[in-house]
């Protein structure tokens, strides 16, 4: 018998509408309405201003680790636009921009890296997860989320968003097997910054594209230049449509770059070349949209003051906050407090109440004498 | 009240709970068509179909991830691990999300998700399939751990942890299934987690036990009977809530206590209890407590090495007049 080629379900694709030198595919282009382009563009300039003061507040220590989205723009603004606000948005833990778009106060985020539990909690219906650190657990969750949105007839999507990082772990696989085999209404959106923290891509997968992992799971992958705000968003609204319609789920690689840290806790310099680093500030998405919409005559004047004056606002009002409660340990351990978080925090409390300095010769009270004495005979005797 | 085995109360729990709240469904490896490896789920399928009886791939992490998601869309799963050992593949899901997301969320997302399965030492399974994982779990801050013993416990307790809103690791064991006993015919009945039960009344010594070393302790507690020794069972069946309440009672009235585990010690359920009773019940106790645990070494799969693993009825019976002779 001749061997016989099986040709794959899905071909891989590339799309690029806006590349970094100003061309437009205008056959491609999304037809986004004039407000709707301006408020994207204003979304994608507040997430980069918001990025270059949070990492400032964690340098001044007002803030803790934070993990920059600086350079990947349009990954978020191009993807989240194409949700409704009733779907379901499942972020890792660098989708600043995308949170902010989904509703996310200012305040609230900064909150969430300051470290307190409010900064994490979504409003009860946004229809948002709170951002998971350890990397691709969520990816089974927004398969969870649309199995159960699909059991109780909701007509929603669910957009999960990972790293490139992501892709090697199990759990990224694991939930693309179960969204193939139950055809869930989810979309994948991969933001392929190109390093895991010191780790480059290639040393990350053997494959070509991040996209074509799909096509082992029976759905299909794009690839689509990711600082790229309308190729982004076409292939989004395209999965979108598809997941809305009972097509089953999607995966966009986003092809991007992590213009800072991976975390205010790194230093790329110790693994990255500054050229390379220039290189990809050349394809910055934020002056690529800025020059789409200035031909289109949308750009307004004191943008930038503006979104400053934003955040200067919600700085302010997140310093007034008082510090964390420190009964709040004992809060959400489990939906009821037991018996011994009880005890714990009732002795915290007291601690803390009631803490008066003591002088180290003071006397302190003798504990409790054992009392010593058997309570029975020997069982023997 | 009729008399049913322990597999058929879980069955029945499970029937019941999908009866009464539609949100409720089962998920796991050959649950559906196959009904189960131990056939727990028997009949689900038909009755209640594909929707809510899934058959999944094989993978535990993911399945249990799934499991946390619909659980924040307002599902209630109950997730089959097809034996308990392979939970450590769901290890991070656990721990890490369905026991923390509630507080990473700020309270907004609590997770009312089951993980059952049998676990504990078996018939000859040997090293990586018959091992006691409770303590795995009754160590992380927002999970609750149930070991039921009888077919009545595995019925109410096992109905409780689909009503609770909280992630709860529910351990059952292959050896148990076919045990047979009295299950109340109620389908409101329940009972509570965290409340221990006193399974033989005595004067001279507490014993806690829970599952296989429960029956254990209780043959050899009849023994000793002979030997005109009275010794009081206490078994746990919840651990997490642990009704640490009724096992320092006990021990005030007989001043005695030997706890019996059938893992492998060390950082055991074993050790935990006992610090409890040392540190409530100290000055009542007229000996040290005694701690009989497995062997510290994988489980055999030679029979003859399998039983000498577990804590032995001749080990038990040790133990117990040890404390008594002290």
């Amino acid at each position: 018998m001749p061997r016989t080629p099986i040709e794959p379900r899905f071909k891989i694709e590339y799309l690029s509408i806006l590349d970094s030198e100003g061309s437009l595919d205008t056959a491609l282009e999304p037809d986004i309405p004039p407000g709707d382009l301006k408020r994207l563009y204003r979304a994608m300039v507040l997430g980069r201003r918001l990025d270059e003061r949070m990492v400032r507040l964690q340098r001044q220590g007002r803030i803790g680790t934070f993990a920059p989205i600086k350079g990947q723009e349009a990954a978020q603004i191009g993807s989240v636009f194409a949700l409704r606000r009733t779907d379901w948005m499942v972020p890792s833990f660098r989708e600043t921009a995308a949170m902010l778009w989904r509703g996310w106060p200012i305040e609230k985020l900064l909150c969430l890296f300051a470290g307190r539990l409010e900064g994490g909690q979504p409003a009860p219906d946004q229809h948002d997860l709170p951002i998971t650190i350890p990397v691709a657990t969520q990816l089974p969750h927004a398969v969870g989320l649309a199995y159960a949105a699909q059991y109780r007839g909701d007509d929603v999507v669910v957009m999960a968003y990972c790293g490139d990082g992501a892709t090697s772990e199990g759990d990224f696989h694991e939930a693309l097997n179960f969204a193939g085999v139950w055809h869930v209404p989810v979309v994948f959106v991969v933001q392929n910054n190109q390093w895991a923290i010191s780790i480059p891509l290639k040393k990350q997968t053997h494959s070509a594209t991040l996209a074509q992992k799909a096509l082992g799971y029976g759905f299909p992958g794009i690839q689509v230049d990711g600082n790229d705000l309308l190729a982004v968003y076409a292939a989004s609204r395209e999965a979108v449509a598809r997941a809305r319609h009972g097509e089953g789920p999607t995966l966009i690689e986003c092809v991007t770059y992590r213009l800072g840290v991976h975390t205010t806790a790194d230093d790329p310099t110790r693994y990255r070349s500054d050229e390379e680093v220039k290189a990809w500030e050349r394809k910055d998405p934020l002056p690529r949209a800025r020059a789409y919409l200035e031909k289109k005559n949308l750009l307004d004047d004191g943008l930038e003051e503006q979104v400053d004056a934003e955040i200067a606002r919600a700085v302010e009002r997140f310093e007034t906050m008082a510090d964390a409660d420190p009964l709040t340990i004992f809060d959400h351990v489990f939906a009821e407090r037991p018996a011994h978080l009880e005890a714990q925090r009732a002795e915290l409390r007291e601690r803390l109440g009631a803490d008066p300095p003591r002088r180290v010769d003071e006397e302190r009270p003798l504990p409790t004498p054992m009392r010593g004495q058997r309570k029975t005979s020997r069982w023997a005797n | 009240m009729a008399v049913m085995t322990y597999r058929e109360a879980l069955n029945l729990a499970l029937r019941e709970e999908m009866r009464r709240d539609p949100r409720v469904f089962v998920m796991g490896e050959e649950v559906g068509l196959y009904e189960g490896a131990y056939r727990v789920t028997q009949g689900l399928l038909k009755e209640f179909g594909e929707k809510r009886v899934v058959d999944t791939p094989i993978c535990e992490s993911g399945f249990t991830g799934v499991g946390v998601g619909a659980a924040m869309l307002g599902l209630r799963p109950v997730l089959e691990m097809m034996t308990f050992n392979f939970a450590i593949l769901a290890l991070d899901q656990i721990v890490n999300t369905a026991a923390k997301m509630l507080y990473m969320s700020g309270g907004q997302y609590n997770i009312p998700l089951v993980v059952r399965g049998p676990g504990g030492p078996a018939a000859q399974l040997a090293a990586q399939h018959s091992q006691s994982m409770e303590t795995y779990f009754y160590h992380v801050p927002g999970l609750k751990v149930v070991r039921p013993s009888t077919p009545a416990d595995a019925k109410g307790l096992l109905k409780s942890a689909i009503r609770d809103e909280n992630p709860v690791i529910f351990i059952e064991s292959e050896t148990l299934y076919a045990v047979k006993g009295e299950v109340p015919d109620d389908p409101d009945f329940t009972i509570p987690l965290g409340q221990a039960i006193v399974r033989r009344e005595g004067t001279d010594v507490t014993v806690v036990a829970y599952m296989g070393m429960m029956y254990r302790a209780m043959e050899v507690a009849e023994e000793l009977a002979r030997e005109g020794m009275s010794v009081e069972i206490v078994d746990p069946r919840t651990l997490r809530p642990m009704d640490t309440q009724t096992i320092v009672s006990s021990v005030r009235k007989t001043h005695r206590a030997v706890v019996i585990e059938a893992g492998a010690g060390f950082a055991g359920m074993g050790s935990e209890i006992l610090s409890f009773i040392t540190e409530q019940a100290f000055d009542d106790l007229d000996a040290p407590v005694e701690r009989v645990t497995g062997e510290n070494a994988p489980m055999p799969y030679a029979r003859n090495l399998e039983l000498l693993k577990t804590p032995s009825k001749a080990k038990i019976a040790a133990a117990i007049r040890k404390v008594c002779n002290a």
